[in-house]
């Protein structure tokens, strides 16, 4: 694919996964590079949300469920017996398809992580909540009511706020599921605008069921299929470009071409 | 396909003769509710004829039967109070921990075994849990303190602990369990440990629900009876502040149990000490009533709304 080694932040190594029987992850490989926006396509009950899970171990939290294969994290595997979970999650951090706000106010909601981690100096917390939201692009519309509950908020900016949330926690990794799935276009746009803004201190990995946006917002594309509607493997990956003007499987053609419509 | 629009059986009931029927249902409680009120205010009034409030409301000595009789309900009001002050400290506690370990903790195996165990520990007569602690509680805590009496505030208040964590835990348990998952899952990404997601977001986001079964616990050891006449005993005793552990130790009296205590005895219904027994069990209604406002206060003062 020529990616240097040392520009890869995450290799996925034959990555198979079960939901008690049923095996919803085949065999995945894919490498990640460092500070890029990868996105991932397929239809829907493919394994795009379980494959995002595995990489923050947060699919071991369902009962019932085996992981196979490595995930290489900066050359550690994350599935290795001594490496802590909790601390994992610190650096790949994850936004949900539902806005998730807690049921705090919108500065609470930014400065929770770091508090938790034990940073009490109210004024490091509001320097954090500043950059925090300013680079979520949500500040200029909340920093006169940063007391009001997160629930106040738009579908969109509450969205941006969890964003926020998660980028006041510095990770270097995050997991997107489909992110602006249930936003209007504008917000839409909004939050794919930040994206592209912080991808010089982040890499982003995005589901999205939405090629146009993955064309707009992301360096290179991975495109898994499922057997079945349950069973996913990755068919295509490649610089987004190239996998969507002249893919190299018959596969990703039709699913391209029957979504782009 | 035949259109059948008759009628037929049930049918013919219609729909404003079942709404008639339930509202009867519905008059027949709120009318025996008023009717029971206005008989407590009406005989209360009438002992506080021949009582003053002062006697009644600031006495220290609890007399009702023998001459010269006595009317001071702070031995009764003190015996319940803080008889309802150890049962608290044991059962609330008791009863979040169970709860954040059944919804939290616990996989689905065990909350299917130990949440209808729970149910069914709610459903055991108050009479057996009083027995349980003068027969095994009580002889237990005289191992451990040789000056225990027979009948002890100590022995009464953890077997009514025992009979409240149930509800405590339960109904504990289902606020916890409302929260969204979404919370949860927010919280873990963002690598913060369960204990943590749990004390910090999901314990605050149900903190309504966990109050009113506080509260709800609470009412039920206030008016708690027969347990607590059977363990405690039946001696209307001034629980003195400054020595509460002492107290701890020996038998007293609640407002429940002298009620009981007036109503068996041979006193007829003309006599002030059978006016008495409605005053205090006014003063009993006053604090639950107390209790329930408080609880629905905080029903619609903390009520997180979810989307
Ligand atoms: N918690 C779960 N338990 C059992 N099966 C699940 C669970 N989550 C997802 N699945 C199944 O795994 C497959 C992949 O689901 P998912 O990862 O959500 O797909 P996608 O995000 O691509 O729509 C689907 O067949 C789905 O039914
Ligand atoms: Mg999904």
């Amino acid at each position: 694919m020529g990616i240097a080694k040392n520009d890869i932040v995450l290799e996925i190594k034959n990555l198979n996964f079960y939901y008690g029987e049923l095996q919803a992850l085949i065999n995945i490989n894919l490498e990640i590079k460092r500070n890029t926006i990868t996105s991932i396509i397929g239809p829907s009950g493919c394994g795009k949300s379980t494959m995002l899970r595995c990489i923050n171990r947060m699919n071991e939290l369902i009962d019932d469920t085996r992981t196979e294969g490595e995930i290489f994290y900066d050359g550690r595997n994350i599935f290795d017996s001594d490496v802590d979970p909790v601390k994992l999650r610190r650096k790949i951090g994850m936004v949900f398809q539902q806005p998730n706000p807690f049921p705090k106010n919108i500065f609470d909601n930014v400065a929770y992580g770091p508090k938790m981690y034990g940073t009490r100096n109210r004024q490091k917390l509001r320097e954090i909540v500043e950059i925090s939201l300013k680079k979520a692009a949500l500040w200029d519309e909340v920093k006169d009511r940063l007391l009001d509950k997160s629930l106040s908020l738009s579908g969109g900016q509450q969205q941006r706020l969890c964003i926020a949330r998660t980028l006041a926690v510095e990770p270097d990794i995050i997991l997107m599921d489909e992110p602006a799935s249930s936003l209007d276009p504008i917000a839409t746009m909004r939050i794919e605008q930040l994206l592209r803004e912080v991808t010089d201190d982040y890499t982003i990995i995005i589901v999205t069921n939405n090629m146009q946006q993955a064309s707009r917002i992301s360096e290179y594309t991975a495109f898994i299929n499922a057997k079945e509607r349950r069973s996913g493997f990755l068919v295509e990956y490649g610089r987004t470009q190239d996998l969507f003007i002249k893919p190299q499987m018959k596969q990703t053609e039709d699913y391209i071409s029957g979504r782009f419509g | 396909m035949s259109n059948n629009l008759t009628k037929r059986g049930f049918e013919f009931i219609s729909e404003n003769a079942i709404k008639t029927f339930f509202l009867l249902c519905a008059i027949v409680s709120v009318v025996t509710t008023i009717g029971i009120v206005l008989v407590l205010l009406i005989e209360t009034t009438n002992f506080f004829r021949e009582v003053s409030l002062k006697e009644f409301f600031l006495g220290f000595r609890w007399n009702p039967t023998i001459k010269p009789t006595s009317f001071g309900v702070w031995p009764l009001l003190s015996g319940t109070l803080y008889f309802t002050f150890i049962t608290a400290l044991i059962a609330l506690p008791v009863g979040l921990l169970s709860a954040v370990y059944l919804s939290e903790y616990s996989g689905r195996k065990i909350r299917s075994i130990i949440k209808p165990a729970l149910e069914i520990l709610a459903g055991i007569p108050t009479v057996v849990y009083g027995y349980f602690a003068l027969v095994y509680i009580t002889p237990l805590l005289r191992n451990l303190l040789p000056g225990i009496k027979t009948f002890n505030i100590l022995s009464a208040s953890i077997v009514v602990a025992i009979m409240i964590i149930p509800t405590v835990a339960s109904i504990s348990e289902d606020a916890i369990r409302a929260v969204p998952q979404s919370f949860r899952l927010a919280g873990l990404s963002l690598g913060i440990t369960k204990f943590q997601v749990t004390a910090s977001i999901i314990l605050p986001a149900s903190l309504s629900g966990i109050l009113s079964s506080f509260i709800l616990g609470l009412s039920r050891a206030i008016g708690e009876t027969m347990a607590v006449t059977i363990a405690g005993g039946n001696l209307a005793r001034l629980v003195n502040p400054l020595k509460p552990a002492e107290a701890l130790l020996e038998p007293m009296q609640t407002m429940t149990a002298a009620m009981v205590e007036i109503g068996l005895s041979d006193i007829t219904g003309n006599s002030t000490a059978y006016k008495s027994l409605f005053a205090v069990g006014f003063t009993l209604f006053l604090m639950t009533l107390t209790l329930n406002m408080v609880s629905q206060f905080i029903k619609n003062r903390y009520r997180e709304k979810y989307k």
